[in-house]
Formats: structure tokens, sequence, C-alpha cells
């Protein structure tokens, strides 16, 4: 199948973008890595009036020191994510869930802030995004914002984005080298979307965990905390019976899809799994 | 329409295009490089994929604009100047790594890009990295002992 | 008179392949590669809904669109379209409904074809689509067979009485094949049964469909990625009244099929229907989600089945009723899938009685049809799942069941309880190699230490001793069996004045590597060089006569014929040789293409001297004509029947339910091995074909009808990484039913492998109390079932 006809802007800096978007109204849409919209648009499901193409933005690309935390263009690809050394130093979660988006094609066009952008809550990455305590920078026709992650994931395949709004960089706090993180994915085959994905970080201090987050994939119409695995976790033993018990908890407040690949109540089961899975792994606790 | 710049194996090409014409359409329709195909349309067989700029895509998922001013490289440009075979392309045919021969233009392609990260995978690596390239003849393993063939030879090459 | 001496045969060498030439280099040729000059482009308008009446439909709006040049609906052709045909209604009263290429006023399925757009450019024309209008009043969807079948229920075709095509039985009692069926089931020791479902799938070959069709004047010109060229040209003419003599079909290179291709589709008539009109060439390519939704699916169906047995574990009967979705229609071999596979689901064994109950049920989903195996992985599935269960009800271990009741190699040729003559095997000797390359004993040793761990991950071990029909040919029995088409092949050989040499073969191959093997045959007859040998095929007019690829049948019957047509190539040679060298026929001798008078040292001619006297024919003898040509036409006397033993181990994790293949072995007999490179490659792909329908496929309807599983995003054909490597060994039964001793192996690898991983699947469950799971054994079904079990 072929798209449907567009009009197709190329800006080469932000702001030009956003004038384009702003310009094109509410049906245009950002091209960003596309390996999302492009069998979108291949499949008529979509029918933007405008493409406005990110992809020569050189300032939206590349990974940065930034103190705390590192900063990653919206344009940086999976692959560059994945292959860089900031990232695997301080941010190794997002490394290891990249590396596990789609397959090499994809992640070679595929791009960060497309991903987030696109929201899909069976993504990996807004799961990890959102598990970092990642925020996102924003720049629309009155100027530029930043968003925490916990805020900016809104629906299914919803954010805060306004349509002429543009996400430009993702902020990861670095985790200090007591952090340790894993991501769990289960899918049916290689190339599928997770039935659930299970991205946890622990701060382990003296045979007990100190602190521990956990975000879910699919587990609802957003990327979700699990909370009560967090209470549950902070000061626990660093023992497998007392991750068992913590992650008993993954379910809850979770509203999990059900679908072809599962339905909701095996999801559920399986985000309790994979979550004792990820933070014995995290933790380093045999099992 | 569009102009695009766009260089392809080893030829520059001035065009104008459709916006929405895909690379890989405008391959196969308007440069005749009719090696590349098609295979499906949500980008998971990969039947498609060719480098851009040195990195394998799937060409049905890239706008033919997004490939103004790069370099793409087909099926139809590995081969030497001479008609040599490159060695992915030797490796699949003496390791029987194709039947029907549909996937293979995609599947070699990448290949190559993944030797070109990892010249001596193991089976695993191999395994994993042609993933995005979906083969409904060979059951894969005569792929998987290609791609390792090709590697040695490269290697030793 | 011998054939070679000096140089290595060629049979049997793992020759690399000549086609692969062109397709590593992207030199091949696709149809949809194929562009004629001022051809135009169609789009194809597919229902959205599974089951309505059209109401109104208005395709003039797509005519003003740009670049357009024709918009049609079935109005249009609904007098000269004919009906799709059937080649093989099964039964006397098989009801046959009418099959329109385009509906007309009715739609029976999501994805039928309901109206076209001919532009100037694919992309105008997809775009015209939109602009036509077209109302539909819903009918119910009719979706679940048995509730098909029930009284009141809504019909698919209202103008048929019942949702019923047919009823196929045999009994071999009343065949006179083995005892009746219900003495012995009244009588039975031990009796189990099971329901298994055979899940819908979809072909999935990599090339999605394409037609390009040329009319001239009277004449058509159609290339078409189909499997049948032969089969198109003559059903189109019957169909379509293109007189015959005026069709040419062109299968160009064709990107796999499995089944999927083996059809006379829809989308060929309504092109040649379009392009007849316009008087212009014009080409379809369909996507791949038009594919999932339009070209045939395959399985799907319900299977009842008991088997018994006497308490110390000797089989007796087996009883099989079946439910066949057909679908919304009846396509090329519908009906005939099943039957297919009434002659297997005895399997290896020895029964006294038996019985196969096949109803063929209309939905209003895809019609079905042939996918790799067609009705053998669904009987030999069944056969080999329950006499697991049966093992487990005597508590026998399951291979010593086998061994008891398996027909031993000493007792071959051995008619079966269906009445079929199996030619050769040796169960016995492919079973043990297969027990000693995966280490057997080591696994069920691993196995027990596990479950005594009550480990998170289970190890299972799965087991199927198969055997299948091969070489579908026997014209008699076809016949027999009401199919409408004979099964020979027919091969022309021609030794050229140069002394190259071409093959002309009527078993169009769309992947098998037939012009390798082929060439492999021909060189070794006529003692020439493989790479002076040429295969040509898959045009009608290069290629008139013949029945193409399918059924595992291209060797076993095709093969045959070339050889034939090259061993009567040397005889004429001979008599040339003879006249030219002034010596008895009978002192010739011919050994690597050179005739030579026996005790005149000297007195020689090569094959490629003769085709040039031959062709010069200056000096002939006597009543031969010029030229060293011939033809030769095999149609066999009865099936072939290749075997094999696999054995699957797979792990079990049974927090998350997912499997993984840890080890897969198969030992395969497929009776001589003309190129092991090519035989070890089909076995791979078919291997592989059956545990993705083990574990990964299906296609799913909702309840309203539509496909959910309509792209590769939702019906998930296995990656290299989804599968494991195959450990693969033969052992050579030579069929008796041809001179090459071939038997076939297209299909053997989909045939053995689903019911070895599904054994080892439920295997490894066993303790939890599951005896089954239902294909695909997807983590969810895995885990549910371990749910639902008792431990």
């Amino acid at each position: 199948m072929i798209p449907a006809a567009f009009d197709y802007v190329r800006p080469s800096t932000v702001d030009d973008a956003v004038a384009a978007l702003a310009a094109a109204g509410d049906d245009a849409k950002v091209l960003a890595g596309g390996q999302s919209l492009l069998p979108v648009l291949r499949l008529r499901l979509s029918y933007p009036s405008t493409l406005v193409d990110l992809g020569r933005i050189e300032s939206l690309r590349g990974v940065r020191d930034d103190g705390d935390a590192l900063v990653i263009g919206a344009m940086t690809t999976h692959d560059e994510v994945l292959h860089d050394a900031l990232v695997a130093r301080h941010a190794p979660l997002l490394a290891q869930a990249a590396a596990t988006v789609g397959d090499r094609q994809v992640r070679h066009l595929g791009t960060l802030g497309g991903s987030l952008s696109h929201a899909d809550p069976a993504g990996d990455l807004p799961d990890v995004a959102l598990t970092l305590d990642a925020s996102l920078d924003v720049v629309g026709p009155s100027g530029s914002r930043t968003v925490a992650a916990h805020d900016f994931f809104v629906d299914y395949l919803t954010t805060v984005l306004a349509p002429d709004e543009v996400l430009t960089a993702v902020r990861v706090p670095k985790l200090g080298a007591d952090w340790a993180t894993h991501y769990e994915k289960f899918n049916r085959m290689a190339q599928a979307w997770p039935i659930v994905g299970v991205a946890a970080a622990v701060r382990r201090s003296n045979g007990s965990i100190a602190e521990a987050r956990v975000g879910l994939a699919n587990m609802g119409s957003t990327p979700l905390r699990a909370s009560a695995v967090e209470q549950a976790l902070a000061g626990a033993d660093a023992s497998a019976d007392a991750v068992r018990a913590a992650t008993e908890h993954a379910a809850e407040g979770t509203h999990p899809p059900s679908d072809l690949s599962g339905g909701a109540d095996y999801r559920e089961h399986l985000a309790r799994v994979l979550t004792r899975r990820a933070v014995m792994a995290a933790a380093g606790i045999q099992p | 329409m569009t102009q695009v710049d766009v260089k392809v194996d080893g030829v520059a090409y001035r065009d104008d295009v459709e916006p929405r014409t895909l690379l890989v359409h405008y391959l196969r329709e308007q440069l005749g490089k009719v090696g590349t195909v098609v295979g499906c349309d949500t980008s998971n067989c990969g039947a498609c994929t060719v480098l851009l700029d040195g990195r394998s895509v799937k060409s049905c998922s890239v706008l033919a604009v997004q490939a103004d001013g790069r370099e793409v490289t087909t099926i139809e440009g590995l081969s030497g100047a001479d008609g040599a075979l490159h060695p992915v392309q030797q490796a699949f045919h003496d390791e029987h790594a194709l039947q029907c021969g549909y996937c293979t233009p995609g599947m070699i392609m990448a290949a190559c890009d993944l030797l070109r990260d990892n010249p001596d995978p193991s089976e695993t690596e191999v395994r994993e990295g042609i993933e995005g390239n979906l083969c409904r003849c060979t059951g894969y393993q005569n792929i998987v002992r290609a791609v390792q063939r090709a590697a040695k030879a490269t290697v030793t090459s | 008179m011998t054939a070679t001496a000096e140089r290595p045969a060629e049979i049997g060498q793992a020759r690399r392949r000549k086609e692969d030439a062109r397709l590593v280099t992207g030199r091949t040729m696709w149809t949809d590669n194929l562009t004629l000059p001022g051809m135009l482009h169609m789009a194809i308008l597919h229902s959205p809904v599974a089951h309505a009446r059209i109401t109104r439909i208005d395709v003039s709006g797509a005519r003003q669109r740009p670049g357009v040049v024709a918009a049609f609906s079935g109005q249009d052709f609904k007098d000269v379209q004919g009906t799709i045909p059937c080649a093989w209604p099964v039964t006397e009263d098989t009801v046959v409904p009418n099959h329109p290429s385009i509906a007309v006023d009715q739609v029976n399925h999501v994805g039928e074809s309901v109206a076209v757009v001919v532009a100037r450019s694919k992309a105008e024309a997809q775009d015209a689509l939109e602009a036509i209008d077209i109302e539909y009043e819903p009918l119910p969807p009719v979706l679940d067979m048995e509730a098909a079948l029930a009284d009141g229920a809504p019909l698919v075709h209202p103008d048929l009485s019942s949702n019923k095509s047919f009823t196929w039985e045999f009994e071999s009692g009343s065949a006179g094949t083995g005892r009746a069926i219900d003495d012995v089931l009244r009588d039975a020791d031990v009796t189990v049964t099971r329901r298994f479902r055979q899940q819908r799938l979809i072909p999935a070959f990599l090339e999605p469909r394409s037609t390009v069709v040329q009319p001239q004047g009277e004449g058509v010109t159609v290339w078409s990625s189909t499997q049948v060229p032969h089969v198109l040209r003559t059903l189109m003419s019957l169909s379509l009244g293109i007189p015959e003599h005026k069709l040419r079909v062109i299968a160009p290179d064709v990107g796999g099929g499995f089944g999927g291709k083996l059809q006379v589709t829809p989308e060929e008539f309504l092109t040649t229907l379009v392009a007849r009109r316009l008087g212009k060439p014009v080409k379809y390519t369909e996507s791949r989600s038009e594919l999932m939704m339009s070209g045939h699916h395959g399985r799907d169906q319900i299977q009842d089945v008991t088997i018994t047995a006497t308490r110390d574990g000797r089989l007796t009967g087996l009883d099989v009723h079946i439910l066949a979705d057909m679908g919304a229609y009846l396509r090329l071999i519908t009906p005939g899938i099943p039957i297919l596979g009434a002659f297997m689901y005895n399997g290896i064994y020895k029964f006294d009685a038996y019985r196969f109950v096949c109803d063929g049920v209309f939905t209003t989903k895809t019609p079905t049809d042939a996918v790799r195996g067609a009705g053998r992985p669904e009987a030999t599935f069944a056969i080999e799942r329950i006499v697991d269960e049966l093992a487990v009800e005597l508590g026998m271990d399951p291979m010593d069941l086998r061994r008891k009741n398996w027909i031993t190699h000493d007792q071959f040729p051995f008619t079966t309880v269906t009445g079929i003559t199996y030619d050769s095997g040796n169960y016995e000797a492919a079973t043990d190699r297969a027990l000693d390359l995966i280490e057997w004993d080591e696994l069920k040793k691993e196995q027990a230490e596990r479950r005594a761990r009550h480990d998170t991950v289970q190890l299972g071990l799965g087991i199927s001793t198969f055997s299948e029909l091969c070489g579908w040919a026997p014209s008699r029995l076809l016949g027999a069996l009401r199919y409408a088409g004979g099964g020979w092949e027919q091969a022309t050989v021609r030794v050229l004045p140069t002394g190259k040499v071409e093959v002309v073969t009527g078993a169009s191959p769309h992947g098998q590597g037939n012009e390798t093997t082929w060439s492999q045959i021909v060189a070794d007859r006529l003692g020439v060089p493989f790479d002076d040998v040429e295969v040509l095929h898959g045009d009608t007019q290069t290629s008139p006569r013949g029945w193409d690829t399918y059924g595992s049948r291209s060797a076993a019957v095709g093969a045959v014929a070339v050889s034939n047509a090259a061993l009567r190539v040397v005889e004429k040679a001979k008599r040339v040789a003879a006249h030219l060298l002034e010596a008895s026929e009978d002192d010739m001798e011919f050994v690597d293409g050179k005739f030579s008078v026996r005790g005149t040292p000297g007195a020689e001619k090569t094959i490629q001297d003769l085709a040039f006297e031959a062709f010069a024919a200056h000096d002939m003898p006597e009543g031969v004509e010029p030229n060293l040509d011939a033809e030769a036409t095999f149609d066999p006397v009865a099936l072939s029947f290749p075997h094999g033993t696999h054995l699957c181990a797979v792990d079990v994790d049974t927090e998350t339910g997912r499997v993984t293949i840890r080890k897969y072995v198969c030992v395969d007999d497929v009776g001589t091995v003309i190129n092991p490179l090519i035989v070890e490659g089909q076995v791979h792909g078919g291997v592989a074909h059956g545990i993705a329908q083990a574990l990964y496929e299906e296609a799913v309807f909702d309840d309203d009808g539509n496909l959910t599983t309509g792209t590769l995003v939702d019906y998930m054909v296995p990656s290299a990484v989804d599968l494991p490597s195959f450990t693969t060994d033969r052992t050579v039964s030579p069929s008796t039913t041809n001179p090459l001793g071939v038997k076939g192996v297209g299909e053997t690898g989909t045939i053995a492998s689903t019911p070895a991983v599904v054994n080892a699947v439920v295997d490894a469950l066993r303790p939890f109390g599951v005896n089954d799971v239902r294909m695909p054994c997807t983590p969810e079904r895995v885990w549910r079932a371990l749910q639902g079990g008792t431990r």
C-alpha cells in the first residue's frame, strides 16, 4: 500500500519546525524516525495533511553530559542510544531496553523522541523513561517547557504535546554507582511488542534494598509505576523471599488490556513474575 | 513534487518525487532497481532492506525524500565491478541459504550490516542480527551458516 | 549398456544451485518487476464486512479522480465473469456455491473484492478507491462450524439449503479393507477419545501475489505469481471462455507458495477481465494486508478422534470425525484437503478397523485450501497426539507403544486399513538413529531429575513417528477420488546442435531447486556436464503440458519424466551412433557420454557429435527422425510414502508458559536422494513451518468475522530468533513406485514436526495434570492449561 498524499516540510531548526507545525494546523504530523508512522500511513490508518520531518535538525541528535543528568536529543536513534558510552555508564537500563526495540533496521532509524511521543503503552522506552524519572524538553510557539515523564503520558497513544509542539530532548537523571537496573521483556516472538515489560532500578545498601523503582509496559493505557511494589521493597531484605513478597503487588492499580497475546489476568500474573525477575536480576539476587 | 539527490549503488540521481513515495518504490519504479522487493506493509518482513549511508533500513519504511543527499546500497550494488559475488552473496550460494529467494536480497543486506558491526558473530548473534528479516523457506539454519561462513571469508581475505 | 562409469554420478551430489546466480544478485524476474508499455495499475476495494448484501454501489466518483482510466463494480462483469472453479468436489453431491471474482450483490467474507479502479499509477488507483460509494445491508456472520450446522442457523449462501458442502465417509468394514469399526469400538478393552483443533493458518509466502495481463487481439498473456501455470491456463480458459490456444500463462520466478499459490485466484480472473475490457495491459500486485484477507487460508478443522487398543497395547480401532471449515467458497481443491488426510490417520500403525467421516462446512471466512502438507499434517497430528494419550492410559512408554504397533521393515509393501499400499520404509532404523542423535536416555534422566526438583522450567520430550503420502499423481487414483485433474508429468530433453541440452519440465518450481536437480539427472543420463544443461519451465508456450509443483510431487513424478525422456534420447542416439559407426546396436556401449563399439577400439562418437550429426541429418538411419530430442510422460501407478522419526525436547517455563525448543532431531527417509543439500534445506524449512503451527501462528477472526491477524504484526511468522537449529539425518528406503526411487520431501518436515513439538509441551506439563494444549501453544495457553490442571 502507498500512503495518501501529504505535504512535506524539512526544517533545519526547531523554531522552523514549530512554525511549520503551527502553519499546517491540526492535521500535521511530526516525522521523527518514521518506524511507527510509516506503516500507519501505508495502511491508510492516518491522513496527515503535512509531515514535518525533523531528520535534518542537527541540534536534536546526540547525548551530552549535563551534570546530574544526561540530555539525549529527541532524534537520537535507538542504535545510537544503545551504543553510547555515556548512556552505558549512567543509564544502562535505557541502553538495555533500546537494544530490544524492533530490529536492527528499525533501531537505525527509530528515535528516542519518536518512541516517547508515539506513547504506545506497550513501548519499551516510555516505560524506561517513566522508571528513570526522566523529564522531557518540549518546544512550542510560546517557548519551551520541561515535563516530567510522569505527566507526559496521558492516555493510549496520547501525550501532553500540543499539535504544534515538538519534543526536543530527554533528560535522564544519572543513577549513582549504588544503583543497578534490569529490563525484563516478555513477548511472544522476537519482533513482537511485549505482552508485558518491566523496568527495574534498585539501590542496595548493606544487604537490603534501600530504594527501588519499577515501571510496567503494557499494563494500562500508559506506562505505569508499580508504586505498591516500590513501597514494599523500600527497606526490604535483598533476599529472594522478600522480593517475592514485595513483587506480589505488581499488578495493583493496573488496568491491563486483553488481546490476542494475553488476557488481563494473564498480564497481571506476568507482571508479578516479571517484576520479581527484573528486581532480582537488578539486585543481583539468585533465585 | 520534491527534488531529491540520491546516490544509489554508486550512481548519482536527481529526481522529482511525490513526498509520499516510499524509498523502495522510488528504487523499483523510478530507478528500475527491482532487485529490492516488497513483502509486507508493516515493516515486519525485511525483504526491502537496503543500506542507507551504510546502515540497514527497511526501504518500505523510509520516504524517498528522507534519502535526499544520502547514499543507498541495494543488492544490485554489492557485487564487484567484475561481477564477482560479494562474500555474503557467495556464502548464501555455498550454504544453500535460499530457496525461493524472495527474502534473499533483504537478508543479504541485513547480514552485511550485521557483519560490519560484528565481524565474527556467534550463532545467537546472527539469529538476533537478522531478526528483522523473515524467511519462510529455509528455517534460517543455512542462513545462519552462510552469515558465519561469510564472516570467516571476510576475516581471512 | 550403462550410463556412467568413470565420472562420479551427479545424482547424490550436493550440487550448489543454478538458480542462485540470479537470486543472490537481485536479477530475478518476479511478476511485479514486469513493466509493459502502456501498462495500467489496478487497485481493489475489499469488503470490510464479513456478510452483507450490497444495496448500492457507485464507482462514478472514482472515475473523476486524477489518473483514473476506469472503475468497475461486480455489476460490470456479472454476465461474463464465470465462477472460480473448484476442481475437487469430493462427493457426487458436494455443494459448490457460485464463486464470483468480484462480488455482485452479496459479500461472504471480509476481503472479498467489491470494486476495482484502474489508473496510470498504483498510487492514483489506490487513492481513487476512496471515492467509491458503497452501502451494505448486514447479514449475520457465520463463524462457528458446529453452530453453522445446527437447524435454523443463518446461511452463508441463502440460495443453498444448508451450510454443509459435503459429507465424505470411509469405513474399513464396508470398504473391505478391515473389520467393521463399530464392532471393534464395542469390543475394545481401552478407549481414548480426544478433540483436537487444527487452527486456521495463513500460508505467508514471502512474495505477495501479482498478476500482469496483456491482451493482444484475441490472445491473452498472463504473468502470474502462481504454483500452477498449467492448471490456471486450462481453468481460466474454461471459466472465462478464452480459447485455450489463445491463452498463454507465464509463471516467472515465484517467491514461495507453500500451497498458497496452488490456486486459481479471483484476482487473476479479475485482472484478466479488466485488461480485456480495456484492451490494455494491466498489473495487479497485492499488498501483504490484502493478501492476508483474500489469499486462501488453511487447516481449520475440529478433529474428534477415538482410538482403541487391547489392554496389552495392541491398536485395534480408529474412529475419526472431522469438521472442516471451507470458508465462504470452494476454491481449487478446498474440499479435497481434509480428504488428503483420510488415508493417513492410521499413520504407520496396523489397525483392525478404521472410520473417517468429514463434513465440509461453509462459514463467512476466507476460503481455505492447501497449506504445506494439506490434510496430512492434520492426520499425523491427530494420530501422533492420541497415541501418546493412549500410552498414558495404558501406562506404557509412548515409544514402546509405537514399536509394538508399527509396520516392521520386513512387512513392506504393506496394505493398510485404508486400503492403500505403503511402498517401503524402515521405521526401526530411523527411530533408533534419532534416539541416538538426541541422546534420549540422557534427556529422560534429566527430565526425571527436574520433575523431582520441581524446577520452574520443566523439560518435555516429544515423539513423532510419521509417514505421509507423496507423489500426488496416479491419475487413475485421482479420478477415483473425484479430482478433476490428472497427475502425470511431461518432460522434453533436447540436445542442441552444439551439444548443450535443454530440458523442458511441466513441474514449474517456486524455490524447490528443480533447475539444479533436473540438471543433475540429465547430466547423469546423457553423460554431459551439469553446466551444459538448462531447464525451461513456467511458460505454457515453452512447456505446454504439466501439472505443476505441489504435494511433494515434482521429484517423484516430474523428475522421473525428465529421466525417462533423457533415456529415450540415449536410445535414439544409440541408433544414430550404431548407424554411423556401422555396428550393431547390440554392440554399442555408452559410458560418460560416449558411444563405442564393443571390441573395436577407436570407434566412438560422443553424444555431442551425434547431436550435430542428427541436426544436420545427412545420414540418418532408416526410420529415425532428425535431432536428438525426446519427450516422456510419466504417470506413476502408485503413491510413495516417505517417513521419519522426529524428536523434540522443549523447556517450558511453568511460571510464564513460555516454550523454548532446546533440541530438535529428525531422521527422515525420503527414498533416493538426488541432491542432499536441497533435501536438507527442504527438511529445515518444513520443520520450521510445522513448529510455527505448533507454537506461533493462528489466523483469528473476531465475533463480527473480521480477521484480527491481518498483518505480520499479529500473524506471527517466526524469525530466526524464534527457531532452533535442527539436527537432521536420513535413512534410505528407495521408493518402489518409480524408477528413480525418490519419494518426496517438500512437506515431510511440516507434517512431522507439529505433533513432535506439542507432544513435548504436553509431556512437560503431564505431572501438572495437563493432557492437551491447543495450538498454537502460546505462553498464555500453556499458562492457562497449568491453571486448569490438577497437580
